[in-house]
């Protein structure tokens, strides 16, 4: 069955890649101490199967950096012994590598059904309006990137935004603003971290593991 | 008899990550301890005999997968613990690791000498930074302890645990993509046969077990195969981790044994206390957004691996997405849809291309711009779909298609009918989504 709308055929039609290269960026080298870390976390597989670090190779370049130019691909082959273009391959694959410049702030927000059940568009929205841009897009100011992801595994907490490694959690639309204006002031200690490691530190209640009292929700 | 919880029963006490706790409340590492004067062989005889069932999705026997691993090799064998958890509706071994690592630590250990391996790698997905830090901390007292490294207990057995961190891919989760990842490349699935049992990470003999898996296999060691199989109904023993989230008063992790009904879990005060507001049900997806609905009159049947495939739909990670009658099935379609595209990892083209199909389809018709042959569309499309992929992500996600046109079909009909969603909610966006992005 062919479900494919009719398409007209002429060259200016014709599909085009949509691949984009990495800027070239400055000279990008790991300072000494990301070094020490690399050299690290090789030992931890094989000797002839230093790709299996590529992960961590981009991490550290991408929190060197902020974001991965060609320049720091081209590092990271190096350090693994691998070509630009196979890490390019890695780099293009995974959502939590960044080839252009975000916001100090990544505001990451859960948008799948069980965040989405309980306001995680509206989120969104309001995010959006306070923040004056679209998801996928960072403020002129370069302080916040916005943008939808899927699933963050915290969904007896929703809805839930991952702001760089931190988390907060329940997130009402009608707080959405708010905390937008706390992170200007407050910076990271806006967020409320995630329940679970706060609880585990202080043993305080039990959110999030069945034993929540009543009215919790609201 | 209550149910006595056995992976959580601590896990709200202050500190009840640390290996202190751990050694006071849990016998912690005498497993392990016990194990080491075992024969690896008898190992999988116990957990073959306590009937223990992998809670990654698939429920397929640990012991009979730790004896396909190949042991006349001279290549080195590994346990990889799949600890990506990224199925939406999902979010018990982040309890886990979060509050027990050590009891997956020993699990690890004792994978690994029953199969014959001396390095587990637990892959957790890169969001889960925060339970990194504490599992990476932990295992580095397990290793000063003499629980990992070298000759542990004088055995003469060695073992390493190592954290890998993903960054940020569904697909990772599934076996062979996740080792793909592990090797440094896209998270996409491999071609099996081989499976990883006979050529897993690095072309070795490998055993990818769930999280919640492996910390079930201390305590089977412990208190012996029977006490395990005897909790809960027949083939379907031992404890388990409900995710509950959505609609209900106490979304949260709740542990219980599989004889407990898909009702009791979600209407029972011991477990989510029922449905937000006291709004009527519309539907349950019991297992993770993978698998089938059930209506609210399926729910009296043992939340279990087989009670849940009889009633039409399947246990998969035991992540029950509750949601009331004001959620349109249409949205919640394309909601899924929309994840499904998403996480696609574009190696079959028939998921690659139909996810795309499929949420261009349903977007318009939530839209109200489809037409009357967009349901005979929508299911040509999934059935293309369903069966024709390298791994299970290419009927999971049809699935969400097909479950709610089967269901719900009058609210596909109406929609294309009225040209427009028949329900309007306070939690949806004010403005429809604008495109796929
Ligand atoms: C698309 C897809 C995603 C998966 N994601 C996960 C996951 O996040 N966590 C998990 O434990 N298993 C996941 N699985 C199941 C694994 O492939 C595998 O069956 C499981 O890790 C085996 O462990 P078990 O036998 O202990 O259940 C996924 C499977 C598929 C097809
Ligand atoms: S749906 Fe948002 S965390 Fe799972």
């Amino acid at each position: 069955m062919s479900f494919h709308p009719r398409m007209e055929y002429a060259p200016a039609k014709f599909h085009k890649s949509e691949r984009t290269l990495a800027e070239q960026g400055g000279d990008f080298k790991y300072t000494p101490e990301n070094q020490a870390k690399f050299d690290e976390n090789v030992t931890h597989y094989p000797p002839e199967q230093r790709k299996s670090a590529i992960l961590f190779a981009l991490y550290l370049a991408q929190g060197q950096q902020g974001y991965l130019t060609a320049a720091a691909m081209q590092h990271v082959a190096q350090q693994i012994g691998c070509t630009a273009a196979e890490v390019e391959d890695v780099v293009t694959y995974y959502t939590m590598f960044y080839r252009t410049p975000v916001g100090k702030y990544v505001i990451n927000v859960c948008r799948t059904l069980s965040c989405a059940l309980l306001g995680a568009e509206r989120v969104t929205e309001e995010l959006s309006a306070a923040l004056g841009i679209k998801p996928g897009e960072t403020d002129p100011t370069g302080t916040f990137t916005l943008v939808e992801v899927e699933c963050l595994g915290a969904c007896d907490r929703a809805p839930v935004v991952m702001v760089n490694d931190e988390w907060h959690e329940r997130l009402a639309p009608e707080q959405s603003a708010k905390l937008i204006a706390d992170i200007r002031t407050k910076g990271a200690a806006a967020f409320t971290g995630c329940h679970l490691n706060k609880e585990a530190q202080q043993g305080a209640g039990a959110r999030g593991t069945g034993d929540r009292g009543k009215g919790d929700r609201t | 008899m209550a149910y006595q919880r056995v992976l959580t029963q601590y896990i709200n006490e202050p500190g009840s990550y640390t290996l202190d706790s751990y050694l006071k409340h849990q016998r912690g590492y005498e497993g392990l301890r016990k194990a080491l004067t075992l024969k690896p062989g008898e190992i999988i005889d116990q957990v073959k005999a306590s009937g223990l069932r992998g809670r990654g999705g698939a429920g397929f026997p640990t012991g009979m997968k730790w004896q396909f691993v190949l042991k006349d090799t001279p290549k080195p064998k590994y346990i990889c613990c799949n600890a990506d958890e990224s199925e939406p509706g999902t979010f018990k071994d982040h309890v886990l690791m979060e509050r027990n690592p050590h009891l997956l630590i020993e699990g690890c250990a004792i994978g690994c000498y029953a199969i014959g391996a001396k390095v587990a790698y637990i892959y957790i997905r890169g969001e889960f930074y925060h339970v990194q830090q504490i599992l990476e901390a932990e295992i580095e007292k397990a290793y000063k302890a003499g629980y990992l490294g070298k000759n542990i207990f004088g055995s003469g057995f060695d073992c390493d645990v190592y954290v890998h961190r993903g960054a940020g891919a569904y697909e990772a989760g599934e076996e062979t993509a996740l080792i793909e990842s592990l090797e440094g490349k896209r998270a996409q699935p491999r071609i099996k046969p081989p499976f990883p049992a006979v050529a897993g990470l690095y072309q070795c003999p490998t055993a990818v077990n769930n999280v919640e898996t492996l910390c079930n296999v201390p305590l089977i060691i412990m208190n012996g195969p029977e006490w395990f199989s005897k909790l809960g109904p027949e083939k379907n023993g031992g404890p388990k981790l409900y995710c509950i989230s959505g609609h209900v008063k106490k979304p949260g992790v709740y542990e219980a044994a599989m004889d407990t009904t898909l009702r009791e879990l979600i209407y029972d005060e011991r477990f989510a206390g029922g449905m937000m507001d006291e709004r009527p049900m519309k539907a349950v997806i019991p297992g993770g957004s993978s698998v089938p609905l059930l209506l609210p009159d399926q729910l009296d049947i043992p939340a279990s691996f087989d009670g849940v495939q009889k009633a039409g739909s399947l246990l998969g990670s035991a992540g029950l997405i509750v949601f009331n009658d004001s959620v349109c099935a249409v949205w919640l379609a394309m909601n899924l849809l929309h994840f499904y595209r998403h996480e696609s990892c574009g190696k079959c083209t028939p998921c690659r291309e139909g996810t795309d199909w499929l949420l261009k389809l349903l977007m318009r018709i939530e839209r109200g711009e489809g037409q009357p042959k967009d349901l005979d569309l929508l299911f040509g499309v999934s059935n293309n779909i369903v069966g024709k992929t390298l791994c299970a992500f290419g009927d999971a996600a049809a699935t969400p298609v097909l479950s709610t046109m089967k269901l719900f079909r009058d609210e596909y009909e109406a929609h294309i009918r009225a040209g427009a969603c028949t329900l309007p909610a306070p939690w949806r966006a004010k403005h429809a989504m604008a495109g796929a992005h």
